[in-house]
């Protein structure tokens, strides 16, 4: 049942993927950075609470008076960053729940991502606590509200000998003490939140924290905007000796309250209790497929310690450690239980080239159900299935466009768990396999990579930006690349036309070949 | 740029305004109503300590010597309180009829009770009572008052424990 959901639900993404790309582009499509938003919205939020912070009247009386000068005579300055404090934190709310969510339909959440998964539910009550103690801080009728509601809520737990709701009855009962732990309170669960992220993306090679400038530039240009435009308000001054009908209610964050004022604290900590113990136990609730490839191995026979395997390991699971018994050289060692056996590592071993002449070809690192000898063996048959003349071998990866539909006589189709397990090495050997006329190189969007980083090393080995590159003529001249994600396929068949034309052009000569403009005008009719 | 750039940008900007314009209104609205136009609100909060149960016991002198010598009170008391009874009346319909236990690992903490009550505005004749100590009849401590109470109002009943009386604010 969860993956029945998790593949409904990520037809929703893709497409609404589809459409943010054509209007923003790929590497600005805010749907795939919305982690490195929530930073941004983190930075927002830090950098404009300092300011508050400055003018906040830390006490019962004052901390109302205060926020007002803010907004109402400061309204240029505090009152922005009032604004931008509040707007920022309700927007971070959103794009973390948005994350977790893409995050689940995507599969990011099982086997050695669990520790990622399960690192961000602690985030998400911080998140809350810093938010709901921040609407307090202002002491307005909603304050007021907040002030019982959570108390009366944490009141349910029978660890708090005296009720903290006795704190927030009259005014008699509230103290400046009480406000200074509220706003030590707000300071210190941030911060709490802040390292909590760390840890969050503690396993992850080179998280994306940052939006980059153009898309950071137009966020802060966005909010700072609507700040001016709708400047955030405070309610009516608190008033224990009434009780406001209407509260003006921050939807993002205190949608549990209305469950607490309907069902009491006991079903709402059950509620909430409930959903963190399900997204805690969602890993181990729906593992990973069987079918999913065991971690990588070590051939310290085949490694020289060159650390190309290391520096790619989008999970961090590969250290370099002194070799097993060549003195003063190092050697990889996989951690299992961070290897999610996306090959990447394989693709970037330079002992992985299928020119070697040796009786079993075995590399430095290898996924042991899908080592090199197999990748030579299922490209080999793949290419057979020609019809004789040259064609296009196609490498694809399970998470983009499918690239299977598209063999027939002309088109070899090879789909691999990543693009990247592919060694540069092995495009040079396909591409100067006589049949061969062109290699079209697919998978995820680099900024949608199922394994992260995976097209992105792809791309830049290709593009001899990164260690190993291509390094024959053959390999250079046939190969294409082009990212088209699993609702892309009319995408992935345009490139292939326009390569099987390409590859037409430059073998002219290429007797026995097919006709280019055909193979492309046959594609385009095939599409569905 | 062309039309289409400057179409595309203008979708972009559109969007980003949109997407932080509706986070920002969705901080403020719509409005949640907490209670009706014409409903009030009654609080019930106290904390007191129950009288002890048992009896202080005057130690003999052999016992005396048994003791550390920073430990030799004259007196041995029993820790344990008794605990407290408490009820309230609106109008003589009993809304509270609780029995709350002193905190602490020997029952010998203060007893601490919470309750918020939403009522409809108007005028009632509230009548709280309590009794600190389960071995004597009926309750020590009273209080029975007519209220009126607008739309919005907050009754907080609380007991002073120095004076020995409910207050009510």
């Amino acid at each position: 049942m969860i993956r029945a959901f998790e593949r409904l639900t990520r037809q929703g993404w893709l497409r609404l993927d589809r459409g943010l790309d054509r209007l923003f582009t790929e590497p600005y499509n805010p749907l795939y950075q919305l982690g490195a938003l929530s930073f941004l919205y983190f930075w927002i939020v830090a950098v404009s609470g300092v300011y508050l912070f400055v003018f906040f009247d830390t006490s019962v009386t004052k901390a109302y008076v205060s926020v007002e000068y803010l907004t109402r005579e400061q309204w240029y300055a505090g009152g922005v960053m009032r604004s931008l404090h509040r707007y920022a934190s309700a927007a971070m709310g959103v794009t973390v729940t948005l994350h977790l969510l893409r995050e689940f339909s995507m599969g990011r959440f099982r086997g050695a991502r669990a520790f990622s998964w399960i690192s961000g539910v602690p985030l998400l009550w911080l998140l809350f606590a810093s938010a709901i103690g921040g609407y307090i801080l202002v002491w307005d009728q909603l304050a007021q509200y907040l002030a019982t509601a959570t108390a009366e809520w944490l009141d349910w737990l029978p660890v708090f000998g005296e009720p903290i709701a006795r704190a927030f009855v009259s005014d008699a009962t509230m103290s400046d003490r009480l406000f200074s732990l509220l706003v030590f309170l707000h300071i210190a669960i941030p911060l709490f939140l802040l390292v909590g992220m760390f840890i969050h993306i503690k396993r992850l090679k080179l998280p994306r924290t940052s939006a980059g400038r153009v898309v950071s530039a137009a966020t802060c240009a966005a909010i700072t905007l609507v700040a001016l435009v709708h400047p955030a308000t405070s309610m009516a001054p608190a008033d224990l000796q009434t009780v406001p009908a209407l509260v003006q209610f921050d939807w993002v964050y205190l949608n549990q309250y209305p469950l607490l004022d309907r069902y009491g604290p006991g079903t709402l900590w059950s509620i909430v209790g409930a959903v963190t113990l399900l997204l805690i136990v969602l890993p181990r609730l729906s593992p990973a497929r069987s079918e999913q490839f065991a971690p990588a191995v070590v051939d310290p026979d085949n490694c020289n310690g060159c650390t190309w395997c290391f520096q790619d390991c989008p999970f961090e699971a590969i250290v370099m450690v002194p070799h097993d018994y060549k003195k003063g050289m190092r050697q990889a060692q996989v951690n299992g239980d961070l290897c999610t056996g996306c090959g990447i590592c394989a693709g970037a071993c330079p002992s992985a080239t299928p020119f070697r002449h040796v009786d079993e070809l075995v590399s430095g690192i290898e996924i042991p159900d899908y080592p090199l000898q197999r990748l030579r063996d299922e490209a080999s048959q793949a290419l057979s299935r020609l019809d004789g003349g040259e064609g296009i071998m196609v490498f694809g990866c399970d998470h983009g466009a499918d690239v299977t539909r598209l063999a027939d006589g002309q088109v070899a189709t090879l789909r691999l768990p990543c693009t990247a397990i592919l060694p540069p090495s092995f495009v040079d050997y396909v591409a100067r396999q006589p049949q061969v006329a062109g290699i079209l190189v697919t998978g995820c969007h680099p900024e949608a990579c199922y394994y992260r980083l995976g097209s992105e090393w792809v791309s830049q080995r290709l593009a001899a930006e990164r260690s190993p590159h291509l390094r024959t003529s053959d390999g250079r001249s046939k190969v294409e690349q082009v990212w088209a994600g699993p609702l892309e396929g009319q995408k992935l068949e345009d490139a292939l036309a326009a390569l099987s034309i390409r590859s037409h052009d430059i073998r002219p000569d290429g007797e026995g070949g097919h006709n280019a403009s055909e193979i492309a005008s046959a594609r385009s009719g095939e599409v569905s | 740029m062309n039309r289409g750039g400057i179409l595309r940008l203008l979708a972009q900007a559109a969007i980003l305004l949109g997407f932080i314009g509706a986070v920002a209104i969705l901080t403020t609205s719509p409005a949640y109503r907490y209670r009706e136009p014409d409903e009030a609100m009654v609080k019930l909060s106290l904390l007191h300590a129950g009288v002890r149960l048992g009896e202080c016991r005057t130690r003999s002198d052999a016992e005396m010597a048994d003791l550390p010598p920073n430990m030799r009170a004259a007196q041995e008391c029993p820790r344990e309180r008794s605990p407290l009874l408490l009820q309230l009346d609106l109008d003589g319909v009993r809304l509270i009829d609780a029995t709350l236990e002193p905190q602490g690992l020997h029952g010998d903490g203060r007893a601490a009770f919470y309750r918020r009550l939403k009522v409809p505005a108007g005028t009632f004749s509230v009548a709280v009572r309590m009794s600190d100590d389960v071995r004597s009849e009926g309750f020590a401590y009273e209080l029975a008052r007519d209220v009126e109470l607008h739309p919005g109002d907050v009754l907080v009943i609380d007991f002073d424990a120095q004076s020995g009386r409910f207050v009510l604010i």
